[in-house]
């Protein structure tokens, strides 16, 4: 009775499947008057499941992390501000390359007079961005300004550039009745409809999925614009993260993701945050054109910044960015780092290694700035930060 | 046997035997899941052209009309594509596309994300999560950021085109993770909208007032009048207004007031009461639970001065709870009865044992009869 029905299932499947399939129809039918050791099916040389259509092995072999070579970290400009292969020289202008030291200095600059006017008691808390200024302008100088951002709340660089003034920020941070955010949310949690930049909220990572979302948007209209999400090496363990790094992923949505890994998470090392390559890694299990960056290269980060904005816009596909820097200042004003790294740590990376010395380097080789332009920017740049913080308290 | 099979190779007969089995079974399965008779409500004569939906179809119809008018609406979820496990968006990716109509991975803080993040560049966002149970791990998406957004940015941004749907409450078999409504989880948040329908006609005229309100609204669809609950419905758009409960039922000496499919256990109490002892119930239908209107249940309190508030969550800290603290301060002197509560117990949701658990018509009629008798 079976073989009767199969017959009948048989006949059937050629009638509509002559005449071209009919060989590989015998093909599939034949392997099973092979002896049975030896039967292979041609359909089960490669696995057909659903879910993986790698190739099969014999042998059992696991993956062992430890064993794999780790994710390079690309770099244009070693320490000295040279540049190690001139092809890969961004060549950016004169004025360019100057905004981008003025912006990443005044950030700096700003950051001191508002750490000290919390410890004196003017505002409430404050955030500083020491060491990280190179990933915030190498960024936003490689976006269009009408890029969406989604930041974290270390990103106030980003704003910078985009044009976010002196008085804004003190605003912000003063809560005072010229603050866009009406004096709701605590210093630091900037935001600018006019520069794109959508306002910070306190909760971790929960920017990432909603950045998801919004290219997806972007992607529907058509308006040839990405959206960037920032976040840190820290907020990368939450679900959110995983959530926002599958969703636009799968639903090809023109989003970078762009990781801050500057070391630390309040106290915690990366030590106990992960057990991998870092987050970059991960891009490739998401199915993630991936890419890791020396975050204090200001150059790579806006050249890595500049060819992944193509790809989103380009191919409707994210992309991962993982940027290596150093948290040079406290997680906050109501954190004191001393309790869990050492003095010498932070001086090492202060001295050895900051995106603004670089930079600075470079320029003094192109012969685009010396000790007077130096001296005189300081003080040019004290005297804006300061007499706005004094104006407002 | 021969005979069986000769009657249904006979086309017109074999569809009559069938459709008479098929109905005669889901009547007892009916009967033995269901705690309540369903009255269907009847359109109103201006929403024009009429035809028959279930409370699914009526879901969908909504959907339908606001795809149509709005190029930027999307919507997405778990299994959404194909129609969804309720079939509540069958037809549409076909009809739209599937960039409008699209599966998610299965994430709930990633789907509910995903539309803040959609809303905030100016797309009209339905999102949907498969069943109520299963929102919390969106909790933190919804309660900390999409109602807060507006408020957090200073109205620079704001995800008030986001609705997300959700399938809510008991429907006879589903056991403490198919059976929650969690309603009143949603709202203690200021910034949020949480209605739920009792039928199909209020379905379509509340969700299209969600999706178009310029508020992130949570929408619970009362799961089991999905199928069961048949209405005439207008084909077109209509929307009925949020955060103003129905009288459906007008009376002079007690008033009960609930939500969804309770308000069809009430409108069964009222006809008990009115026929077994002669006590005239006025049945509101809350329809809007945040921000939910205070003033037609005050006025309705003044004029009877006797309160039953009835919902399937359970009732510590549910919604009733806050309506009875809001009244007694409001109305305390036109009191003539404690305020009585008629709500499920604070257990987690029974599998074998829901006939037990719920609020039905004996219990809330005792409750009738103690504040008639106070």
């Amino acid at each position: 009775m079976s073989r009767l029905l199969s017959r009948k299932v048989f006949k059937t499947f050629l009638k509509f499947h002559e005449p071209c399939c009919l060989s590989s129809m015998q093909q599939l039918l034949k392997p099973t008057r092979v002896l049975a050791n030896k039967v292979q099916y041609i359909n089960e040389d490669r696995p057909e499941f659903p879910g993986s259509k790698s190739v099969f092995v014999n042998k059992l072999k696991f993956l062992w992390p430890e064993k794999m070579e780790g994710i390079p970290v690309y770099r244009v400009m070693n320490r000295k501000g040279e540049i190690y292969d001139s092809s890969e020289d961004p060549g950016l202008s004169k004025e360019t390359v100057i905004k981008m030291y003025k912006d990443m200095t005044m950030l700096n600059t700003m950051d001191r007079i508002l750490y000290e006017s919390q410890r004196q008691g003017r505002i409430s808390f404050y955030m500083t961005n020491f060491g990280e200024e190179g990933t915030h302008i190498g960024t936003a100088a490689a976006l269009n300004p009408k890029d969406l951002v989604f930041g974290q709340y270390r990103e106030a660089g980003v704003l910078m550039w985009r044009g976010f003034t002196l008085d804004q920020f003190m605003n912000q941070c003063y809560g005072s009745c010229e603050d866009m955010g009406k004096g709701r949310q605590m210093p630091v949690h900037y935001g600018s409809k006019d520069l794109h930049f959508v306002t910070i909220s306190s909760p971790l990572a929960t920017q990432m999925p909603q950045a998801s979302g919004a290219a997806y948007g972007f992607k529907r209209a058509q308006n040839g614009l990405c959206v960037i999400c920032y976040f840190g090496e820290g907020a990368a363990s939450e679900g959110d993260a995983h959530a926002a790094l599958n969703f636009a992923a799968t639903l090809e949505c023109p989003v970078i993701f762009f990781c801050r890994n500057n070391g630390y998470a309040i106290s915690t090392p990366t030590r106990d945050q992960y057990r991998g390559d870092g987050i970059a890694s991960r891009g490739i299990g998401y199915g993630m054109v991936t890419a890791r960056v020396d975050g204090n290269d200001v150059f790579a980060v806006y050249k890595v910044t500049k060819a992944a904005r193509e790809i989103c816009v380009q191919e409707n596909r994210p992309v991962l960015i993982e940027a290596m820097t150093y948290r040079i200042g406290h997680h906050s004003t109501s954190d004191d780092s001393s309790a869990y790294r050492s003095v010498d740590e932070v001086s090492h990376w202060n001295k050895e290694d900051t995106p603004i010395a670089r930079l600075r380097l470079y320029m003094i080789k192109k012969g685009w700035w010396n000790d007077d332009a130096e001296k005189e920017w300081k003080q040019d740049s004290k005297k804006q930060a300061s007499h706005g913080s004094l104006c407002k308290s | 046997m021969a005979a069986l099979r000769g009657l249904i190779t006979k086309g017109s007969l074999q569809k009559f035997v069938c459709s008479n089995v098929r109905k005669e079974f889901k009547n007892r399965i009916f009967a033995r899941c269901s705690h309540f008779t369903y009255v269907p409500d009847t359109p109103q004569a201006k929403h024009g052209e009429t035809t028959r939906m279930n409370l699914f179809q009526s879901i969908n119809s909504a959907m339908d009309n606001a795809l149509e008018q709005d190029p930027t609406a999307v919507i997405f979820g778990e299994d959404v594509a194909f129609g969804g496990v309720f079939r509540c968006s069958i037809g549409l990716k076909a009809k739209y596309g599937n960039d409008r109509v699209f599966n998610t991975p299965l994430s709930e803080q990633g789907i509910v994300a995903f539309g803040i993040g959609l809303a905030v560049v100016g797309a009209t966002a339905i999102a949907e999560i498969q069943f109520a149970d299963y929102i919390f791990p969106a909790y933190d998406q919804i309660v900390n950021e999409a109602a807060k957004f507006r408020y957090r940015t200073g109205n620079l941004f704001d995800c008030g085109k986001l609705t997300i749907r959700a399938p809510c409450g008991a429907v006879g078999h589903g056991a403490m993770y198919h059976s929650q409504s969690v309603e009143a989880q949603f709202a203690h948040t200021a910034g949020l909208k949480v209605v739920i329908p009792r039928g199909p006609i209020q379905a379509k005229g509340l969700l299209l007032s969600c999706i178009w309100d310029e508020n992130p609204c949570i929408f619970l669809e009362p799961k089991i009048l999905y199928r069961s609950a048949i209405e005439e419905v207008p084909v077109h758009q209509y929307t009925i207004p949020l955060s103003e409960a129905e009288v459906i039922l007008e009376g002079k000496d007690v008033t009960l007031v609930g939500y969804g499919t309770q308000v069809h256990v009430l409108r069964e109490v009222a006809n008990m009461a009115q026929e077994r002892l002669n006590v005239s119930c006025e049945v509101i239908d809350l329809r809007t639970i945040l921000p939910y209107d205070f003033e037609t249940i005050a006025k309705s309190v003044v004029k009877t001065g006797r309160l039953v508030i009835s919902h399937e969550a359970p009732v510590t800290m549910g919604f009733a709870t806050e309506i009875a603290t809001a009244i007694q301060a409001e109305c305390f002197l036109n009191l003539e009865a404690p305020i009585q509560r008629v709500c499920g117990y604070d257990i987690p949701f029974p599998h074998v044992f829901e006939p037990f658990c719920m609020p039905d018509k004996f219990r809330v009629f005792e409750a009738v009869k103690k504040v008639i008798n106070f």
